[in-house]
Formats: structure tokens, sequence, C-alpha cells
């Protein structure tokens, strides 16, 4: 069969305030094909879709370089409705359904099903009314094709989130013109025989003559379905296969790949009898987006351990969870002594410091000046930086010297890059923010240290000075890191040991030296089988 | 030109910069008319000035704490104005009576402010709305407290009847004019309200040292990213509570130092209004509904009561019949500032 | 026990649950009836008096409430700026005034004149509102008091010099400003009267009832027309609906005109049988009791039912029309229950935003 591709990607470069994020993409897609889109975080895969689906954000950032060819036609996607208009329907990772719709209303959003009347001759087309039978018997038939057997008029709110997910993908197919269909983790939601389901009504659909393109990180729906592998990794393709030569190994040991350029500080020979510091028992953390089942660790004093594991897997729920972010079930003990859960306070008094992945959102006051986020924790906490007014011990004031003093110091050792202690953080770079946030942790002077991607959204220069002071802390003052990153290199450049956490679990504990493919396995959730299979 | 008219707007808003220049035009305009006193202008602002600063920086701790713009004032206002009433039941007079009314509105005004914080914490995202439905509900159901409580003194009570208190009670013989009075002096012929400023001064210095402390700072921080102020350990509730009993406290304060200048103790649906003025003065002075300095409350309130005060009478010699023009102003100008603020806030696309 | 008991004891526990729910969801209107018939046994006014009464209010305020319907649905809460439209109808009302003009032509003369005002008001208060989205509910109550001094600056000052009008009837005796009240007495009753019967002794405006309920419709129709679907995508979540490709912005803006149009006939349906315009203080109330009655009805911030308008003002006016008297009554004070019926406007209000907002904060918790 002379198929012809639908979707053409052609050296697709995109940036982001000078942080390239696709660096010369090649895709194509053809009609009937199911082709997967795997790849580690930050790897440009959502970027990739958000370029094909037209979302507003890529062009009010700058746009792309490159072509789209769609139909053998060169086009411009400035818009979903565009995207829609060219036949792409796009299923996103978070539900885009009307809670308070029935199905049919869902599937039909924006393109109900009218009547003419007297009112919308005059008025408009607006005012047309709706021919719900029309529009019931279209959704029936869409659900049908996807294998789903429900009532058509049941509204949203309630339904189980796998039938929600159906719901969504129907939507998509009831288009008249659909082409091409992009899957943004379809499954990651699913149970194993509602995801079967999945698989087998994509199967149809292809078959139909959709192209399908679909992002997952489940190697094994990969391997079940599609015809075509592309592997991504730090915005480019790594690799390209088809489905006949492709292996789970194969996959892992792409996704995670060696990079060129790393930064190697001598690891610290492990002792046999390293004095464990803390002591995680079976811990529980709800944390919207990154749950954590049940987490066991040993965490040795001195230590830089590393935490890492694709994105929604939970690695960043455990630290969240221990500083009383999030509700956190479970035992931690300190040096143990049981440290008491879901109390930000009482962690901070027990000398544990917490660095926010969400810089903004948690780490800083934007509003406030750099100083006074430097002091305001240690003086909350630990009732530094006070002095009393007219001598009154009861009555204290903020020590306004000792707290310029302070940031001066702490400017000058980060090499914050500032107009002075007064300014607003919010005017600062991304890297000068970090800094601030960890001036502000290493303030507490503590002896346990978590941060959560320290060095997410900085650039090269700011990056190697974040984690050359992490390293110092840890040398000079024997300060035990506990580090979580989305970026594998950077932990196996700085960690003794490093925990790859998969479906809210710890999936094994490695060596830096580890090979890429044991790395690549536990972070597929494929290490204990594979261990078994050795 | 429009560089510096630019930089003009950008560094002080819309709202102040427009004021202050059809102040100047006010003020110009008042110095040609004949007839016009402008020194008397100016004291009369003062002594306006002074009766509503207070009023005006009880809105700092609100909005400092995170719970914004706090339409809810008028729940402070009327535990002041029981106060009041309670001095004059306790037939107090002169400076006495006076003080002993702000010491019994303290408690009251905090277990009330303590309330309205329990439900203000339940309702985050909403406190605009339901303060200003809250005020209003309470004030008509004071209303009928004022008719039926158990108050006395000839002075307050409605004389035919004998019993609920009248719409306006007179301070003349208790405790008018008492801060004003303090320490004033004459100024082209015009008295000038010496203690009401001093009073406000000290209010305005407490303030400030109370948000260089401890509880200030950590209140500031709640406010300005309550996630971070958890992640440090501050109970964001609490910094709340905290917030909104200061801000109902100098409510209090403030409609008692007001009335003393005004000499009247209005009840009854007088003060359904009320917090929209000290919002439109501290927005004028530049806050927003998440930040808000001492600087903004005194500027605001210097800006907001003198263009009250100067329009009127030069309206009057400018346009003779124009009707209610003082009013007018007042309702356009309070309403439009918070409507402008309300638009600035740019708004969550999220509802519901 | 055997089956047949078995079946028994499960149909009275579902009936009962049916009534518990019953009872539950509809507690609002449930706890005014009560009030309704305590101070309708209080005041000692006649059944038939309180109907008459009840049956011309009705007439009088539905459409007023109707309005508010439209952009509860669409997600911008109750809208408190239907005192703007309001006064778009006053305006056809005193443009008819002037020219002179009686009887049901002058009512539909006033319709004729008030409605491209109101148009014009209802864009511009969706434009504001589609710039303080999340907070529509504040927004449209500031602006209709910004609005209210707007209206006292231009009738009580322009009218007469910048705007040249010279009927000594209506101008004050100094030249220039809309007088305090202006008689309509030219025009009252010209639709309620126009088809007039009486059943057991209660008038019943028939033109005015059928007027009302052809606006019901038209509600209800509205809803089920693509344009109505919008409206209820939005309501739901702004955000989903924009990316469907749904142009929220201008659907925001076409409810505000609706709500704002039906308001100004409101107004205009309210003042012919009133039979006085009160210059500066006929449209004060307007927002806030058309709101009032319908929460009463059991309405909510984000629902809102034909029937739940009908019902509110049918409950809200039988308080208002009983409360004087039967505060004087109880408590030997008149003002007693006059205080209590502006508490209950304001505190059901109160009530309803607070409930709406401690429903939206646990839910996004």
């Amino acid at each position: 069969m002379e198929s012809v591709n639908v979707i053409e990607l052609k050296n697709i470069e995109k940036e982001y305030f000078g942080n390239k994020v696709l660096k010369g993409i090649n895709l194509s897609v053809k009609a009937g094909e199911i082709h997967a889109l795997v790849g580690e975080n930050g790897a440009g895969k959502s970027t990739l879709m958000n370029i094909i689906f037209g979302m507003p954000v890529i062009f009010s950032t700058g746009g792309i370089k490159g072509e789209v060819i769609f139909n053998g036609n060169k086009v411009e996607i400035k818009s979903p409705n565009e995207a829609m208009k060219l036949g792409i329907g796009m299923v996103h990772q978070e539900f885009m359904l009307l809670p308070g719709f029935t199905i049919t209303e869902n599937i039909k959003l924006n393109r109900e099903r009218t009547k003419e009347n007297i009112f919308s001759l005059v008025f408009g087309d607006s005012l047309k009314t709706l021919d719900i039978d029309l529009m019931r018997k279209e959704s029936k038939a869409a659900l049908n094709t996807l294998g789903m057997n429900v009532d058509d008029w049941l509204p949203i709110a309630g339904l189980p989130v796998g039938y929600m997910q159906f719901v969504e993908i129907a939507r998509e197919i009831d288009k008249e013109n659909v082409k091409l269909l992009v899957l943004d983790e379809p499954t990651a939601v699913l149970t194993e025989s509602e995801a079967e389901k999945l698989l087998a009504a994509m199967k149809l659909l292809a078959a139909k003559g959709i192209a399908i393109l679909f992002i997952t990180h489940r190697l094994d729906e990969v391997l079940a379905v599609a015809d075509n592998i592309t592997v991504m990794r730090d915005g480019e393709v790594v690799s390209c296969m088809k489905r006949e030569e492709a292996s789970v190994e194969s996959i892992a040991e792409k996704m995670v790949g060696r990079k060129i350029e790393r930064v190697v500080h001598e690891t610290k020979e492990l002792n046999a009898d390293s004095e464990v510091l803390i002591s995680i028992k079976d811990l529980k953390v709800d944390m919207p987006g990154e749950i954590v089942k049940s987490v066991n660790l040993d965490i040795n004093k001195g230590e830089i351990l590393g935490l890492g594991g694709l994105a929604g897997h939970g690695k960043i729920g455990i630290a969240n969870g221990i500083a009383g972010l999030y509700s956190a079930e479970g035992e931690v003990y300190i040096n143990d002594k049981k440290l008491e859960l879901n109390n930000p306070k009482k962690t901070i008094e027990n000398k544990i410091a917490f660095l926010s992945e969400d810089r903004r959102g948690v780490g800083l006051l934007l509003d406030t000046s750099i100083e006074m986020n430097i002091v305001m924790t240690s003086m909350q906490i630990q009732n530094k930086f006070l002095k009393p007014v007219l001598g009154m011990k009861y009555f204290k004031v903020k020590d306004s010297k000792k707290i310029k003093k302070h940031a001066i110091n702490m400017i000058k050792d980060l090499d914050i890059r500032c107009t002075g202690p007064t300014q607003f953080t919010k005017r600062l770079s991304g890297g000068n923010q970090q800094k601030v946030c960890l001036a502000r942790v290493l303030t507490l002077e503590p002896d346990i240290l978590f941060v959560s991607e320290p060095t997410r959204g900085i650039d090269i220069g700011a990056k190697k000075l974040v984690l050359d002071m992490l390293v110092k802390l840890n040398r000079e003052l024997g300060m035990t890191i506990i580090m979580t990153s989305s970026e594998l290199a950077e932990l196996r450049s700085i960690c003794d040991r490093i925990a790859i956490v998969y479906e809210g679990q710890i999936q094994g504990i490695f060596n830096p030296m580890a090979s890429d493919l044991n790395f690549g396995l536990a972070m597929a959730g494929k290490y204990n089988e594979s261990e078994e299979g050795m | 030109m429009r560089g510096m008219w630019r930089r003009l707007i950008d560094k002080y808003g819309y709202p102040k910069v427009s004021i202050t220049i059809l102040l100047i035009i006010l003020i110009s305009v008042a110095s040609c008319q004949k007839g016009q006193s402008v020194p008397s202008l100016l004291v009369d602002s003062l002594i306006r000035i002074g009766m509503n600063g207070i009023l005006v920086l009880a809105m700092v701790p609100s909005i400092v704490s995170g719970t914004g713009l706090n339409f809810g004032l008028s729940l402070g206002i009327l535990t002041g104005l029981l106060a009041g009433c309670m001095s004059i039941e306790f037939n107090l007079r002169g400076g006495t009576a006076f003080f002993a009314a702000v010491l019994i509105s303290i408690p009251l005004s905090a277990v009330v402010g303590y309330l309205y914080g329990w439900l203000l914490n339940r309702v985050k995202g909403d406190e605009m709305t339901v303060g200003t439905y809250l005020g209003f509900s309470l004030v008509s159901l004071m209303s009928i407290f004022w008719l039926i409580l158990p108050f006395k003194s000839p002075e307050m009570v409605w004389a035919i009847k004998g019993r609920g208190l009248r719409t306006t009670i007179s301070l003349t013989d208790r405790y008018a004019k008492v801060l004003d009075n303090f320490l004033s002096f004459k100024f082209f012929g015009n008295k000038i309200p010496t203690g009401t400023l001093l009073f406000f001064c000290f209010f305005c210095f407490l303030m400030w040292l109370f948000l260089r402390t401890k509880t200030g700072v950590a209140m500031t921080a709640a406010g300005d990213n309550p996630r971070f102020a958890e992640a440090s350990g501050i109970n964001v509730n609490k910094q709340r509570m905290i917030g909104t009993v200061i801000c109902t406290i100098l409510g209090g304060i403030g409609i008692l130092v007001y009335a003393q200048s005004f000499g009247f103790l209005q009840l009854y649906q007088a003060p359904l209004m009320m917090p929209f003025a000290a919002i439109a003065a501290i927005l004028i002075g530049g806050a927003s509904a998440k930040n808000a300095k001492i600087s903004h409350v005194i500027s605001g309130v210097i800006l907001f009561q003198a263009l009250l005060t100067i329009s009127l009478p030069v309206f009057n010699k400018m346009i003779p019949e124009g009707a209610n023009l003082s009013e007018i102003v007042r309702i356009i100008v309070s309403n439009g500032v918070i409507l402008y603020a309300l638009t600035k806030v740019g708004g969550d696309e999220c509802n519901g | 026990m055997d089956n047949i008991d078995l079946k028994k004891n499960l149909k009275k526990n579902n009936y009962k649950r049916k009534i518990f729910s019953v009872l539950t969801n509809n507690s609002v209107p449930i706890l005014f009836v009560i009030l309704c018939i305590i101070g309708v046994y209080y005041s000692g006014l006649s059944v038939k008096y309180v109907t008459d009464e009840v049956v011309t209010r009705i007439g009088r305020n539905l459409l007023l409430v109707l309005a508010l319907i439209i952009p509860v649905i669409a997600g911008m809460g109750l809208n408190f700026a239907i005192v703007i439209g309001a006064m778009a109808g006053q305006i056809g009302i005193i443009i008819v005034k002037i020219l002179d003009i009686g009887g049901i032509g002058g009512f539909l003369l006033a319709v004729l004149f008030a409605t491209p005002f109101a148009i014009l008001f209802g864009y511009w208060t969706g434009k504001i509102l589609n710039k303080t989205k999340g907070r529509e509910m504040i927004t449209s109550m500031i602006l209709g008091f910004f609005a209210m001094g707007l209206w006292q600056l231009v009738f009580l000052n322009f009218i007469g010099n910048i705007i040249p009008v010279k009927n000594p009837e209506i101008i004050l005796s100094r030249g220039f400003g809309l007088k305090n009240a202006l008689d309509l007495k030219f025009i009252q009753y010209s639709l309620d009267r126009a088809i007039s019967i009486k059943i057991m002794g209660i008038n019943i405006p028939v033109v005015t009832l059928i007027v009302v309920a052809l606006f019901a419709i038209a509600t209800k129709y509205i809803v089920k027309t693509k344009l109505g679907q919008d409206f209820r995508a939005l309501g739901q979540n702004l955000h989903i609906a924009k990316v469907a490709g749904i142009n929220t912005d201008k659907k925001r803006i076409i409810a505000m005109i609706i709500s704002i149009v039906m308001a100004a006939w409101g107004q205009i349906i309210f003042l012919q049988n009133i039979g006085t315009l009160n210059t500066y203080a006929s449209h004060e109330q307007v927002g806030m009791f058309a709101i009032a009655a319908i929460l009463i009805g059991g309405a909510t911030v984000t629902k809102a039912t034909i029937g739940e308008a009908l019902v509110g003002v049918i409950l809200f006016h039988t308080l208002f029309i009983v409360s004087p008297q039967a505060g004087n009554n109880m408590f030997g004070d008149a003002q007693i229950g006059e205080f209590f019926r502006v508490f209950i406007a304001y505190g059901v209000i109160g009530i309803s935003l607070v409930l709406h907002a401690m429903q939206k904060h646990s839910s996004k918790k």
C-alpha cells in the first residue's frame, strides 16, 4: 500500500527565552501508522505536541523554526482551531471535559448539531436550536467505535477516570475530518484492562486510515501497537526504529544515553559501616501529580543521595512530603528519633531544610526584598535577626543592620547578580532567584538538605555554580544532601548513590557509574523484571 | 515630555497622578475665586484627614495579611459606635469619655474580628464579595438592635418613645472635639486639629513598628505568598486572623476619632458605605488589593479627603446652581478608583 | 421477617430519604415559607389583600428577576449591575415624558427608546467584566454604584443646560436638573390594564403577566440553542470552553447585554405599575431586591431557574408586604419590621455568597 505522509516535521527548532528546547526534530507519520514517541522529561515531547496542535504558548514565546508539512502542504498552525480545521485531534493529559455536561455534550462541544428556526434566520447561527437526537446518535457511534458501552446522556462528573479518557478520544474521532490523532500519555490513568481496550481501539482507528502519534512511558504498550518508534533526548531525535528492530532494552538505553559534556567530581568511598541518618519507612505522600505510594529508604550520614525517575512518578513528592508541604503518612526517623510529619515547623527545627522545585510558587516572596527573603525562615523558626525594642525582651523587631550585613555576605558568596539587598526578587533572573532560595536555606544552617530540581531553568554557568556549591556544602560542612532531579546526568555527576522512583516506589538504588541500561530499565519500571530474567 | 509622563504613571499609578493634578487645579481655581479662603480650605482638609486617617490605616493589616480590601470594615465601625454609646451611658465626659470608649471598643472589636477572621479563612479568594454583603447585613441587623438595646440616657434615646437610640447622637457635651482641640493652634483664623493628627501619627507609628516585629513580618509573608509562608512554618490562617482582628480594632477606634471630630455619632444606616471611602483612599495612595504600605495610607487619605473637602466650595462658587456636586464627586471618584483597582488585578480565568 | 415486610420497610425508607433530600435541597425557600406564614399571621392583613398585592408585584417585578438568570448560567454570578439596565429603562421613560406620549403607545415608545441605551450599557458592562474574570460580582456591585453617581451627574446637573430640555413640569425651578419625582400617571397601568380581569375580587394584569411569561419562555428557549449551550459551557469552565474554540469574551458580553436589556424593560414595566419615577431612588434597590428574591427562591450563584425566580418573587414580596405591620404587632414598632425586611434582603445575599465561597474554597483544596 502506497501510503502518504500525513504529517512531516522538518528540522523543528524551538527556543524558550534563550533556552533551546528543540534542536532540529525530524519526524513523519503516515496515514494508518501508529507512531510512538518516547523520551525522558525535558526531552521536548510536550513542546512538540504543543507545536503540532497550535497551542498559544508556542507563538507567544517566539514561534518556531523549521517546517511543518501536512498532507503534502506546508502549514503554519497558529491555534487549536487551525489544527482542528486541518484534521488534527489532540487528547491532552489533563482532561478537557466539562463535568456538568453529559458525555454527548462533551463529545460535541462547540460542534453541536443544530436546526434552523425563525429566530436564527433573523439573528444568526447562534440562535439555532440544538438537535439533541442527532448529536446523541453520532456520539453513540463514536463510543461504539471505541468499544464503549455506556449511556451517552450520563454527566461526566462521577464517571470513572478511565471512561473520561475514552470520552476524550471519542470527541476527537467524532470530528469528521480527523486525519492525525495525537495522544499524550493516554494510558497513564487507565487500569490494565482499560489500557488494553484503548490499544485495541487505536489499532481499529489506524486501520481506518487515521495516523496516530502517541507519547508514552510504558514500553510494553509501545511494543504492542507501535509501527514506528522515535526516541527523543535533550531536544533531539536520537533514534527512530521500526517495531521489528526494537526491544524494551534498546529503547530504555537510547532514552537515557550518555551525555558528552559531564562534570565529574571525585566520588567518595562508600564506607561499609556508614551511619544511617535518615530512615524512611513506608512513606506515602499525597502530592497531586507526584503521588508517593510506598517508599522505603535509608540515607547515610554525610552522603549525597540522588532521587531520579520520570515526571509524575513521585520522586518530587518524597522531599515535599518530608518537608510537610503535602500530606504524608508513614514513618521517618532522624537519628532514630521519629519525625512528626505534616509540620513544616518541626521539620525545620530538626535541622532539615528544603529547597522546593517550585521557585516562584513556594521558594520566594516575589514582592519582597532579597534580604528579607534570605532571613525569613530563620527569623520565624530560629528567632534569629531580631533585636529587642527599648531593651524590652519580649518586644522584638527585626534587626535591619544584621539582616543587611548577612544578605550582603550571601550575595557575595553566591555571586547573586542584583542591584542590592533591597531589590525585589521578582526582578531577578531564574538563576539568581535560585541562589536567593539557596541563601535562605543556608541561613538556617541545616544538617540535612533536601533540594529539588536545583538547576531547573538556569543557564549553564549558573548550573555549575549551584552543583559546585552543593558539593562544597557536603565536603566542607558534612551536610547530608538529598537531591531530586529530572536530569539523570546531573545526578550522576555529584551523587554518591542514586535511587530511581517509578510509580511511587523505589525501583532500585544505583552507583552513579551503573550502566545506562540499568537506569533506563529502572525508569521504565522494568529493572526488577529484567533482573529476574537474568 | 511623554517619557516623563510615562515614568510618573508607572511609579505612582493613574489614580494618584490624576487626583493630584485635579487637586492642583482646584486649589489654583480656589485662590482666584473671590471670597474663597484657601487657608480655611486647607485647614478643613486637615480636619477631614484627621477624621478619616485611622479608618484608612485599618486597611493595611487586612491587605498585608492577604485578605485583601476589607469591605467588612463596617463591623469594626459598629463595635466602635457601640462603645461610643456605652461611654455616654456611663455618664463620662471629655477626654475620659473618649478614651473609655476606645478601651471598651478594643475587646469588643477583638471578638467580632476573630469571628469575622474565622469566616474569611473559609472563603479564601472571595473575601471582598463576602465582606461587602456581610457588612451590609450586619449594619441592617444592628439597626434593629439600636432600636431595642436597653440604653437609658436621655441624650441618646428617642424623647417620645422613651426607647431606642436616635439616628444621630450629639457629642457636644461629651467628647466632641476632644482630640481636635488638644494642643490646637490657629492658622489664619482656623483651628488646626493637632490632637487628632498626633493621634493618627501615633497609630501610624505603632503600625510601622508592628510590621517590623516577628509577627508583623510573618503576616506580610503570609499575604505575599501563603505557600512560602506555610513552608517556612508560618500558620497562614492564624496570620490572616491576626490581620483581621487588628483591622477591626482599628475600625472601632477610627470611627470614634471620626465621631469626636464630626461631633456626632451616626447610627443605623450611616456605616453602610464607610468602608468604600477608606478603600478608595488607600487605593488612591497607591496600594493594591495585595500590597499596602503606610505611605499609601498617608498620601491616600490626604489626597482623597482634600479632594472632597476642597471640591465642594470651589464647585459651588464656579457653578452656583450645581447640585449635590460634592456627593457626586465622592461617589464617582471612590467607586471609579475601586473599579480601576479591580481591573488591574487582572482576574483569574477559573470560575468554579 | 418475610419478603413482603422487607419490601414495605425498604419502600418506607426510600420514601423517608426522598422527603429528606427534598427538604435539604430546598431549605431556603421552605424556611421563607415558614417566615411568610408567621408574618402573614401576625400582620393581621387579610389573605385577599396579600394575594392581590402579590399578584400585582409578580407582574411588576418578575421580569427584573428573570434578567438575572442568563448571567448565572454563563458563569458570571449574580448580576448586581442590572441597576444599569434599570437606568436605561428610566431613560426611555423620561424621553416619553418629555415628548408627553401616554397610554400603551407611550409605553411601547419608552421600550423602543430604552433599548439602544440598554444594549450600549450592556456592552460596556460586559467589557469591564471581561477584565475582572473571577471577580464579576464585586465588580458589578461597584460598577452599579459608580453608574448611580454618573446618573446623578447627568440628570441632576446636565439636563436643562448641556442637554437642552425646557419642560417646567419636570425640570427643577432653578432651570436645570430633573425633579425628584416625576409623575407617570399618563402611562400608569397602560400595560397592566390593557386587558384586565378580576378573579375572586383580585385584579389580574393579564397583558403584563402574558408579557412576562413570554420572556420566561424566551429565556428557556435561549438555553436550548447553540448560544445557550455556549453559555452553559462558559459557566462551567472558562478555560476548557476557550480551548474548545468558543469565543468566551464575546459570549460573555452577549450574556450581559441580554441581561441588561431585560432589566431595562423590566424597570419600565415596574414604573408603569408604580406610576411615579423617583428620579434618584427608583433604581437604587433594584439590584439588591431582585437578587435577594431569586436567592430566596432557591437559586445560587451558579444555578438559577425560572421556577426559582417565580417562587422567590412570591416569597420575598409577601414578606415585604407583611413585615411592617407584623413588626408593629409583635414588637410594638413598625420600624423594626422595616429594618427586618432590609436585613433579610442583605442577609440572604450575604449568606448565599458565604456558602458559595465556602463551597468553592473547599472544592479547590
